[in-house]
């Protein structure tokens, strides 16, 4: 499987994901946002970090980037696009997602382990997954999740809320809620469900002996459902 | 021409920073503020003659770039 991962100036997970892809069995590509075309790719990954220095508003600029129309075009046809963190934002951003992620709640950047519960598994990313509520790393300072109460009773009629904040035992409440997302809202599906944009990093976690392996789990499930 | 452009927050999305700033007026002794909501100020040079065009173009520019209309409006000065 072939997959490519979009570096923007001020990207810092792309070499992460890249190193993550790769682990799993991915032939993965990095490709400049300047570029306009992609190469031959199953998955596309928007990574996390500060593209543009967040400028304007997280994702906006790189959501007019040279490189996004063949991206719109990739997701429009039915492509996987994964958008991590930063990639999320640029995600809604661009349109491809419902929705906005604004500045946490509580004003602070939170860098930290938190468990999430996967709601769909309908899609390519959690379709048979073994594991329903994973241990993911999120940093961030924009990742409260909102969104206008037409767009939310849409997004929650077609199941497309991809997870959900929650505790270890999968309580979904204002204590889990790292940021102050509406519905504690972690990630989100479009509507034909092959983009997916999150705030928490499966490649944060990868290794047993530096973090855990819940995200190798996201990994390999992901390989397994596009080999299908 | 220049053209200003005032972007703000729509009613009911939440506003940390402003919120921020309500309280430490407050603390500094401004008690009579009872909210403060923090918005974006944008002074564009548009290369345009005509005040309604520029009017135009700057509409389309905030549409689709400068302001991020699931949370925010914006008003053309």
């Amino acid at each position: 499987m072939k997959s490519s991962v979009i570096i923007f100036p001020g990207s810092n997970c792309d070499r992460d994901m890249d190193v993550a892809l790769k682990k799993f069995g991915f032939k993965n590509t990095m490709v400049w946002h300047n570029d306009d075309k992609l190469p031959k790719s199953d998955l596309i990954v928007l990574p996390g970090g500060f593209s543009y220095g967040d400028y304007l508003r997280c994702g906006s600029i790189a959501g007019k980037s040279k490189i996004i129309n063949s991206v719109i075009d990739f997701a429009k046809t039915g492509g996987l696009v994964l958008g991590i963190c930063n990639g999320f934002q640029i995600l809604t951003e661009t349109g491809l997602l419902p929705g906005v992620l604004l500045q946490n709640k509580n004003i602070e950047f939170i860098c930290k382990n938190v468990f999430v519960k996967i709601n769909d598994k309908n899609n390519k990313y959690f379709n048979k997954i073994n594991k329903e509520i994973l241990e993911l790393h999120i940093a961030h300072n924009e990742g409260n999740y909102f969104c206008s109460d037409d767009e939310l009773k849409e997004i929650e009629n077609n199941n497309q809320i991809a997870a959900y904040y929650c505790d270890e035992k999968g309580n979904c409440d204002n204590d889990s809620n790292p940021n102050g997302a509406l519905k504690n809202i972690a990630g989100i599906l479009n509507k034909e469900k092959n983009i997916l944009g999150m705030m928490p990093h499966p490649e944060r976690m990868i290794d047993k002996y530096l973090s855990g392996e819940d995200g190798s789990i996201f990994f390999k499930n992901l390989l397994k459902n596009l080999k299908i | 021409m220049k053209i200003k452009v005032v972007v703000t927050l729509k009613n009911g999305v939440l506003d940390p920073q402003g919120k921020a700033i309500q309280q430490t007026l407050n603390g500094m002794g401004y008690s009579n503020v009872q909210g403060v909501r923090q918005g974006k100020f944008f002074d564009l040079e548009i290369a345009e003659n005509d005040e309604a065009k520029a009017k135009a173009v700057a509409e389309e520019m905030c549409k689709k770039l400068l302001a991020n209309l699931v949370i925010e409006d914006f008003k053309i000065l």
